[in-house]
């Protein structure tokens, strides 16, 4: 394999495990701040028992985050020297105001949160849940941002030619602002809560297949799938409009995403296919003219096919083709199953339908396939490019490293995420298993005497 | 974001080593707690509250590495660069001891078979103890100078970083930790386990003064380009000295059961000990053996001025509010630790 191969693997496979935690720690943030919320509103127990069990399983999630986190700023330098270089002016500070604005906040007040419960009042608590959350979404905005300047690069311009050439910022809002940045932040950020919210839904219905933990089951179920919903339903909206994006700044990805090689008006929509480049034909059922429509509003608007694509700024167009399809499957799916999900609730029923309550136990699967697939989609459908139309993956590699040194790292971090990935199943799985605590029902330290005087207060 | 005539350049300069500072003096008791971890604590509670005692901080503290690795991204893409594929094999053995520290602190105490705690343990101890080397070998390799080509390419091999010298300051980084740490485990504990603890202050001051002396030597003897700088500014000395001082004055503080002021006195000469390599080390980021015209500096591999101004007023808005509600996490946590259901 070449070292641009081991490179790009080495990197997919380190962001890929990555990915998996961060959505969880916004999701569950934001679910952490409606759940103390209620507490403080409502001072019922139970929202007190469900903070306590949802902070614990945050934590899990956190840790992992940040251990893995911390390789992905590594290995910009690691494996994509050249692309540093090349980027470090625009994309730089947009990681360095991730590490001041978000990283800070979210592990400072993520203290409070974890082991605050003694020391602080319950509205004091509540800030720092609030923070934590804050802080987590902070988080998704700059990396977003920077990610995106790379699909659709804005505010800069080139200096030095060759070697020595790089993007300087000419203007800082235009970068943070570039065209596909805050539709592809709020995709993310609406994923990322179905993310959190179908893991309480999935807990929730576990317990009530189980007959354990009712009244905490059924909160769980009930919060986690109006936080699901809402972001399923957001996600297809902002997913809509991200792709109207891509339509216009990068043709060649929607192309791709569609399978679509002829240019032309009535540009069909396929439901699933499957292509073959060699040929550069797509098989498989499609609604004719329903990309045009979706792309720019009108069935006679002409959509740009992979034929008027130079050959060697073409993607991988199959594999763009299926995870595009796979992750649109899946966003739909999670609609329907909320919309069941809410009206068997209204039926009353939320307990005895064990058909739904299975695909609910299985139903955090969903967004985790969705968000990789997604991220998949959006990184390889940007390809040969790692800057759009500036710098080709195969340039921005690191001059200096061999494919040995490549290939041992990637050996250990195989290792060592399998055996995280295994531990953090056993103990997500052992905490599911004990539950939440009965203890938590009473409040202890500073919460119980400030909820009881009705006093929030820290101090 | 327009600063005038101000040299935005030193100012990143000192930025980027503000933020690494932080992180030695901050992570550094917690790789100290981990260093000592297997030795100084060997009932299962004593490890307990050793994990606790910076269970709520050592977070944070990390992520001034993540903020500090994103400035140099940012402030001088060519050092980051050049730095990280360069030492692309250290840098991956921090990573993969890094991770092991931090996630064996998560782990630890959430099932209670001996054999896991047992192998948690270890991780988190002997992450801790590579983590702290790996850095001081770093470290030493920066001083020391490392080959770099024309292009500011790093022209070296990995086992060429492991040179007697690079080795030196690995082992004073490690000796430096531990001694941190045991100060701030002073700070946290409390009744037979604060005596045990406290039974390591001293061995590991002396430990650190001898490698500190050994390291100064070394430099004044074979790292020229170091002590040139402060042979130009005399008053540089004022801080070697009084890095010894505050080093001094620890176990007077212990032995009075200041335990505050001795923590304190201790992150006083770690940012002293910060301040003597950015001075020696300035205007160089890395310092190119044997060319050192093709050395990286603050001026030759910064960003556009544009940026550095952003960014400086991104640090204007940002940093003081990251040290208030810094500041106000440790007051919270402040004082002795007290194992609940909570605690790891």
């Amino acid at each position: 394999m070449s070292i641009l191969t081991l490179a790009r693997l080495q990197f997919a496979f380190t962001a890929a495990f990555h990915y998996l935690y961060p959505p969880l720690s916004i999701g569950l943030g934001l679910l952490l701040v409606i759940v103390e919320g209620l507490w403080l509103a409502t001072k019922k127990p139970l929202y007190h028992q469900m903070a306590r069990f949802w902070t614990k399983v945050f934590a899990l999630t956190f840790a992992i985050g940040v251990a893995t986190g911390l390789v992905m700023e590594f290995e910009f330098g690691t494996n994509w020297a050249t692309y540093s270089r090349y980027v470090g002016d625009v994309f730089g500070s947009a990681l360095a105001a991730e590490g001041i604005f978000a990283f800070f906040l979210e592990s400072g007040f993520l203290a409070v949160l974890l082991f605050g419960w003694d020391k602080v009042g319950p509205k004091v608590h509540f800030l720092a849940a609030c923070m934590v959350a804050f802080g987590a979404h902070f988080s998704a905005i700059w990396i977003v941002v920077a990610n995106s300047w790379m699909q659709t690069p804005a505010g800069f311009h080139i200096v030095g030619e060759g070697l020595k050439a790089r993007a300087e910022i000419t203007d800082f809002w235009a970068m943070v602002f570039n065209p596909s940045s805050m539709d592809r932040l709020a995709h993310t950020v609406f994923a990322a809560w179905q993310a959190g919210a179908w893991l309480m839904v999935s807990v929730g219905a576990f317990y009530l297949l189980r007959r354990r933990h009712r009244d905490f089951a059924l909160a769980s179920v009930k919060i986690g799938v109006v936080v699901a919903l809402v972001g399923a339903i957001l996600s297809l909206a902002s997913g809509h409009h991200s792709a109207e994006g891509v339509a216009v700044n990068q043709p060649a990805k929607l192309a791709a995403f569609e399978g679509l090689w002829e240019t032309g008006p009535r540009a069909p929509l396929h439901l699933f296919g499957w292509v073959d480049a060699a040929n550069e034909r797509t098989r498989g059922v499609a609604l004719p003219g329903m990309l045009s429509w979706l792309a720019h509003g009108s069935a006679d608007a002409p959509v740009t096919g992979l034929r008027d694509v130079p050959k060697d700024e073409r993607p991988p167009v199959n594999f763009t083709f299926q995870l595009f399809h796979l992750m649109v499957a899946v966003g739909f799916a999670m609609i329907g199953l909320g919309l069941w999900t809410v009206w068997v609730w209204w039926r009353g029923r939320l307990d005895h339908s064990r058909l739904l309550l299975w695909l609910l136990t299985f139903s955090v699967l969903g967004p985790q396939i969705a968000n990789q697939a997604g991220w998949w989609v959006a990184e390889v459908g940007r390809q040969p490019w790692i800057v759009y139309k500036l710098l080709r993956t195969s340039d921005a590699l690191s001059k200096v490293v061999a494919a040995n040194q490549i290939v041992a790292s990637m050996i250990m971090f195989m290792s060592i995420y399998a055996l995280l990935f295994a531990v953090f199943v056993f103990l997500l799985n052992e905490k599911i298993k004990h539950g939440p605590d009965e203890a938590d029902l009473v409040p202890t330290g500073k919460l119980g005497t400030g909820l009881a005087t009705g006093e929030g207060g820290a101090t | 974001m327009n600063y005038g005539t101000l040299d935005l350049n030193t100012v990143w300069f000192v930025i980027v080593g503000a933020l690494f500072t932080g992180y030695v003096m901050l992570d550094g008791f917690d790789l100290g707690v981990g260093i000592l971890h297997l030795f100084a604590a060997k009932k299962d509670e004593e490890r307990r509250v050793f994990l606790n005692a910076i269970g709520p901080v050592w977070d944070g503290n990390e992520v001034w590495l993540v903020t500090g690795g994103g400035a140099l991204f940012a402030a001088f893409p060519n050092v980051y660069a050049t730095v990280f594929s360069g030492f692309y094999l250290a840098f991956m053995a921090l990573l993969c001891a890094l991770i092991f520290r931090a996630v064996a602190i998560e782990f630890r105490s959430k099932h209670a078979s001996p054999r896991w705690r047992c192998f948690w343990d270890r991780s988190f101890a002997i992450g801790s103890l590579f983590s702290s080397l790996l850095i001081g070998v770093a470290m030493g390799n920066i001083a020391w100078g490392v080959p770099l080509d024309k292009n500011g390419e790093f022209a070296g091999g990995f086992l060429g970083m492991l040179h007697p010298y690079a080795l030196l300051m690995g082992v004073t980084t490690v000796a430096l930790f531990s001694m941190h740490g045991a100060i701030y485990l002073v700070l946290k504990t409390e009744g037979a386990l604060q005596t045990q603890v406290r039974r390591w202050v001293n061995p590991l001051i002396i430990t650190f003064i001898l490698c500190y002396v050994i390291v100064s030597l070394a430099t004044l003897l074979y790292v020229p380009h170091v002590t040139e700088a402060f042979r130009n500014e005399p008053w540089f000395f004022a801080i070697a000295v009084s890095v010894v001082l505050l080093i001094a004055n620890i176990p007077r503080e212990v032995n009075h059961g200041r335990e505050f002021l001795a923590f304190l006195s201790s992150c006083g000469a770690m940012i002293g000990l910060m301040a003597i390599f950015g001075v020696g080390s300035y205007p160089n980021l890395v310092f190119s053996l044997p060319h050192p015209e093709y050395s990286l500096t603050a001026f030759n591999a910064a960003s556009s001025r544009k940026t550095l101004g952003v960014m400086f007023t991104i640090a204007l808005i940002g940093v003081p509010v990251v040290l208030a509600y810094s500041a106000s996490i440790y007051w919270i946590f402040r004082g002795k630790v007290q194992l609940n259901k909570t605690s790891y």
